[in-house]
């Protein structure tokens, strides 16, 4: 290996290594807040990079469906729960959350044409369609079980994922899609050629954190958030709902995720079921950070993409192998430095 | 007495089980604004899950709240805050990896989301009562000793402007000197006119701060009267404060 190749490599592991790091830092933070690991995470990046494809494609994505056959079923669950509580206040915002704002949506999609539509319309139309799919799949598959154990959430999790990778084919068939480049130019340094979307994809995953710290550090919702994943019932004690912390962090989780999908959808070709194994990349990353620290989350997947990266030069048939193994010597370090904590109930 | 001030907390005939095993058999209590109310009692007594039932952390299986003459039904604990009971457990719950700052403006997240935008003198208030959180500011709440623990978890109650605050054994682990300080906080609290639900183990502080008390013993409320007059009652000097008599 020449220099040339390992810069090459090096280049394409950061890349990688961003959007897992992205995708890490939303699992430490749906783990914290709700103790959910969040396996279906890689079908958010699916959907967004897929809903993408299908509106330059000039088609309806499935995704809208979900969205409004979603809204419908948390809106007919939360309406019983508030008339049979006498809580008429809380209709109009139901109403509007889960009925109107799909509705809403779908009659934008019919209106405009998105194919004609400049790139960064069709990304936020892509973004309000996969996104409130988040808290959507919260309210519907989580939040009945909030006081389950960690395993019970696993195992819906593992339900969930299986669920939303059979609409994914459902939706967009098993043909992969891939979509333009953001911008066409690239850059040279030295003997290094560094692509346009290689820099968005930097470029943007460095905005996302960076935003995302901001929110957790300034905003009294973000502090909120955190405050839930340090001491539930003190968070309750203050006004914070669990469900409300539970919903935001589900959001962000799915805004994460979609937009990777987003960032990623120029370089990789996007099966339906991609979105699976690079989830599970920012699960290996968010294990290296312990499940509770960003930092470390984000540096274990950075890690992890350059691993991939030089790996599938070397032992390109053990590529996925090396990466995943990654996990056993870091399960090994955290189980003999941690002090074992039993899970409250 | 009681019936002179209009209760703003009034609690009846409160059951509350664990499984089958009832730990709260049929409460009554009254808490007045500007009105201090102790329930002292032995470990197990049931303490604890009075409170709990009251905040709406614990599901109530009979009995009835009422928030200024209202019921509230089986409001939960948000509903609970955002009527304006705020519960300080004894655990002080406080978020450990948050600065002092931080945890105050935790205090008043339900007041800030109703709209109120008046934090920041809410905390030069709390802070005018307690100058040592001043100080303290920026530092992680986990670093703190017990005694400002205590005292942020008291301030972040008070954040919250409170109708009705319940303190769950808020000396507890404290040295004799931090508790003094600490009571003389709570009953300097009623001239603002918050109504004060005060349970503790120290029955012989709590009684010579409160002006009602209760006395509860396996769930059951044993004995109730002025606090003046219980800190004299044979049977309450025998059990729960000692043979050292007054000091």
């Amino acid at each position: 290996m020449d220099l040339q190749i390992a810069l090459l490599l090096g280049q394409d592991g950061i890349t990688n290594g961003a959007i897992y790091a992205l995708l890490s830092l939303a699992l430490v933070l749906v783990f914290a807040v709700t103790r959910v690991i969040f396996i279906p995470q890689g079908e958010f990046v699916a959907f967004g990079a897929l809903t993408l494809a299908s509106f330059q494609a000039g088609k309806t994505p499935g995704t809208l469906w979900l969205l409004i056959g979603a809204g419908v079923a948390v809106a007919l669950i939360d309406l019983s729960v508030a008339l049979r509580a006498g809580h008429v206040r809380r209709i109009p915002r139901i109403v509007a959350w889960n009925l109107v704002y799909p509705a809403a949506a779908a009659a934008l999609i019919f209106l405009v044409k998105p194919n004609e539509m400049p790139l960064l319309a069709q990304i936020v139309l892509s973004l309000a369609l996969v996104v409130p799919l988040g808290p959507l799949t919260y309210r519907l598959a989580y939040q009945p079980l909030a006081e389950a154990s960690v395993l019970v959430l696993l195992i819906v999790s593992v339900a969930v994922h299986l669920a939303l990778v059979g609409l994914g084919l459902l939706f967009f068939g098993a043909e992969g899609s891939r979509t333009p480049a953001f911008s066409d130019g690239s850059i040279v340094i030295g003997s290094l050629t560094v692509t346009g979307q290689t820099l968005w994809v930097l470029g943007a995953s460095l905005m996302l954190i960076v935003v995302l710290a901001v929110f957790f550090e300034r905003t009294i919702y973000g502090k909120a958030l955190r405050a839930t994943a340090m001491n539930r019932t003190g968070a309750r004690l203050m006004g914070i709902s669990t469900v409300m912390a539970g919903k935001l962090s589900f959001l962000l989780a799915s805004l994460i995720g979609a937009f990777s999908g987003i960032l990623i959808a120029p370089i990789t070709t996007i099966y339906y079921d991609t979105g699976f194994l690079i989830g599970l990349k920012g699960f290996v990353g968010a294990i290296v950070g312990a499940l509770s620290s960003y930092p470390l989350a984000a540096a274990g997947a950075l890690l992890v993409g350059l691993l991939e990266s030089y790996s599938s030069f070397w032992a390109s048939a053990f590529k996925e192998v090396i990466v995943f193994t990654l996990i056993i010597p870091v399960l090994v370090w955290l189980s003999l430095t941690t002090r074992h904590v039993e899970e409250e109930e | 007495m009681m019936d002179a001030i209009s209760p703003v907390l009034e609690v009846e005939d409160l059951c509350v089980s664990y499984g089958k095993v009832e730990a709260l058999h049929h409460a009554n209590i009254k808490v007045g604004a500007g009105q201090i109310v102790t329930v002292i009692g032995p470990n197990g007594a049931g303490k604890t899950t009075m409170l709990s039932a009251v905040m709406g952390l614990l599901p109530r299986s009979q009995g009835r709240i009422r928030f200024n003459g209202t019921d509230v039904g089986d409001a939960e604990v948000g509903v609970m805050v955002g009527y304006g009971v705020t519960l300080v457990p004894e655990s002080r719950a406080l978020f450990a990896e948050m600065s002092v700052e931080d945890n105050l403006l935790l205090g008043a997240f339900n007041r800030y989301r109703a709209g109120n935008r008046d934090q920041e003198q809410t905390k030069d208030e709390v802070f005018g009562i307690f100058p040592r959180l001043k100080e303290r500011r920026n530092q992680y709440a986990g670093t703190l000793s017990g005694g400002e623990r205590q005292m942020l978890a008291l301030a972040r109650a008070l954040m919250a402007k409170p109708k009705v605050l319940m303190l769950d054994e808020p000396s507890l682990g404290l040295a004799p000197l931090i508790v003094r300080e600490i009571f003389r906080v709570i009953s300097s609290l009623k001239d603002t006119g918050v109504g004060i639900l005060l349970v503790e183990q120290n029955a012989r502080a709590a009684l010579q701060v409160a002006d009602y008390a209760y006395v509860l013993e396996t769930g059951e409320i044993a004995l109730e009267g002025l606090s003046k007059r219980l800190i004299d009652d044979p049977k309450v000097v025998e059990s729960y404060l000692g043979l050292g008599g007054k000091q």
